[in-house]
């Protein structure tokens, strides 16, 4: 399992788009662009989204976690897009609820039933209105990562699992 | 006792059934629970049909199953968990 990339440039801010695939295309491409995923992974990611809704109406913010199948990733990932409008996604479980997303987390994973103590970290975020609303509101991507990384636990995970 | 199977399931088998898998394991050391917990992609609870107690999933599905199906989204927002807790309890302990 390949060790998790996780900078600024993964990092985008005031993504403008009028649909969730508008997004999950903007945020796709800047991976494809990294060599972070296969080119296959846009479509895979569009086309779950579409079958397995992932949007989490939360304390505070809404957000969506939407990934795919471990083959189109060649490196392990999160990517956080912070949107300029929300944009509405299906909810994750419910076939006809939306709820209007102002944070992505696009997973990258390469590795299936593992993972367990970052996906935990990342769902104790979505379950802190305050973090939530920080994200949303901080322009300086050197500072989201910084918090990310200090809640994500990175550092321990390289060292664990 | 025959341990129970439960299913835990999501869309691609590798994120939010992760979390809840998790979770589930956690809720059966405190209750002294002995399980047999199996996780999956939604797709696959079809050959599962036979053997399975129980299925708690993050991705809701249209087939009806011969078995209960809790759906787990409280464990990743963190909205709802007690319930969804106990609803497993309930399940589990029949």
């Amino acid at each position: 399992m390949s060790e998790l990339f996780f900078d600024e440039s993964i990092i985008l801010l005031d993504v403008d788009g009028s649909t969730k695939e508008d997004v999950l295309t903007v945020m796709g491409n800047n991976l494809v662009e990294k060599g972070l995923v296969q080119e296959s992974f846009i479509p895979a990611i569009v086309a779950r989204e579409a079958e397995f809704a992932t949007g989490l109406p939360t304390a505070g913010v809404s957000v969506a976690i939407p990934h795919t199948d471990v083959e189109h990733v060649k490196r392990k990932t999160i990517s956080v897009a912070i949107l300029k409008n929300e944009v509405e996604f299906g909810v994750m479980g419910d076939e006809t609820e939306t709820t209007p997303v102002k944070i992505v987390f696009m997973l990258a994973m390469d590795e299936a039933h593992s993972q367990l103590t970052l996906l935990q970290k990342l769902m104790q975020v979505f379950q802190n209105e305050e973090t939530l609303k920080y994200l949303v509101s901080e322009k300086n991507k050197s500072s989201i990562k910084n918090l990310l990384e200090a809640k994500l636990d990175f550092v321990a995970l390289e060292g664990g699992e | 006792m025959k341990k129970k199977q439960v299913l835990v399931a999501c869309g691609a088998g590798i994120a939010t059934s992760t979390v809840v898998n998790g979770a589930i394991e956690e809720m059966a050391k405190e209750h002294d629970l002995k399980l047999d917990l199996v996780q999956i992609k939604i797709a696959e609870v079809g050959g599962y049909v036979d053997s399975a107690d129980l299925l708690v999933t993050t991705a809701m599905t249209k087939k009806e199953f011969p078995f209960p199906v809790i759906n787990a989204r409280s464990f990743l927002t963190g909205i709802g968990t007690e319930d969804t807790k106990k609803q497993i309890l309930e399940e589990l302990k029949k």
